[in-house]
């Protein structure tokens, strides 16, 4: 889906620069990736900074540093133009080696449709996304059950509220191997399930044959995870929901209160 | 030299451009279809004599980047 805000011209956008950090700024420093075909960078830089407050700068492909960064945003989008495979050629790009090192030493990575793609690409997720069961590009608001709230990703989620969040993708079913999927059932690694309104894991609910009905998983460290949903698009009322400002919330308070460490 | 990577899906994972593209083969009247499994195709062109060597190498790339082997076959073909 095309992003609200209008790119100018090729190349990275202009974002204004990040605040100089601070030992004094209590603010989670974000930074929010940007591939050639990237369209939901600039929504998640808005919701980070200008709705929650936070401090988030985009950072181009071909960065090989993170700098002083908390956690990271792999934004949706169409990264290299889908080619080959989505997400088969943003996962070699410099700054996914960085990204790869920074999640070795602990850091949070959050995926967020394309994004969720490169990270399995990346192996730093277990599965796949493959073409949705319909063969159609599915545009729509689903309902998100949270399956754990122990995770940096959904501590702050009431554990029976139902996310309602929009999805846009064309190949988001989530496939992984028999023995994959048990071991991600035994370690609590799926974090959101589509479901209906009444909460039910139902065929009907599952907008693109997901097994299981994932929608988003985390690594067994619990410091990466990636979802299809668009949480960046669901975090203001004037959206229609804010119920994805949760997914970055939880963020924020998991680096606040030192769940994990920050990796440099 | 060239080579030839034809690419499909594992029995495992459901295929639904597959399972159209069959039912759409019958709709024809086309008779004895079985199972039908839609792939990828890439021709590479090599600079190499060495027959050997560049299919140890694109053995290597079909595994790292050329297919994704949670998903997918691959097949290698040099001539």
């Amino acid at each position: 889906m095309r992003s609200m805000e209008k790119r100018r011209g090729r190349g990275p956008a202009k974002a204004s620069p990040a605040p100089p950090a601070s030992i004094f700024d209590p603010r989670v420093n974000f930074a929010v990736l940007q591939f050639p075909g990237s369209n939901c960078d600039q929504d998640a830089v808005h919701v980070l900074r200008n709705v929650l407050g936070q401090s988030a700068r985009l950072l181009w492909h071909k960065e090989s540093s993170l700098g002083g960064t908390d956690a990271v945003i792999v934004p949706g989008g169409f990264s290299y133009g889908d080619y080959l495979r989505t997400g088969a050629i943003a996962r070699f790009s410099p700054v996914m080696q960085a990204v790869q090192q920074f999640a070795a030493n602990g850091g949070l990575v959050l995926g967020i449709c394309n994004g969720f793609q490169i990270l399995c690409e990346a192996g730093l997720l277990p599965g796949a996304l493959v073409r949705n069961r319909s063969l159609q590009f599915r545009c729509e608001h689903i309902f998100l059950k949270t399956a754990t709230t122990d995770s940096p990703f959904t501590n702050r989620t009431p554990a029976d509220k139902l996310l309602r969040i929009p999805i846009a993708h064309g190949e988001g079913s989530y496939f992984a191997d028999e023995a994959t999927l048990a071991e991600l059932q035994a370690k609590r690694q799926i974090l959101w399930q589509y479901c209906s309104a009444q909460s039910e894991l139902t065929e009907e609910s599952n907008p693109n044959g997901s097994l299981l009905n994932i929608a988003g998983v985390c690594n067994e460290r619990r410091n990466v995870a990636g979802l299809m949903p668009h949480p960046e698009r669901a975090s203001e009322p004037l959206l229609g929901s804010d119920d994805g400002r949760l997914v970055f919330e939880s963020m924020i308070a998991a680096l606040e209160t030192k769940h994990l460490a920050p990796a440099a | 030299m060239k080579a030839r990577i034809i690419i499909t899906p594992k029995k495992a994972v459901v295929d639904p451009q597959g399972k159209t593209v069959r039912s759409a083969l019958e709709h024809l009247g086309y008779s004895g279809i079985g199972a039908v499994h839609v792939g990828k195709y890439l021709e590479v062109e090599l600079d190499s004599a060495d027959p050997e060597a560049a299919r140890r190498q694109l053995d290597e790339a079909c595994h790292k980047f050329l297919s994704n082997p949670i998903i997918e076959d691959y097949r290698l073909e040099i001539e």
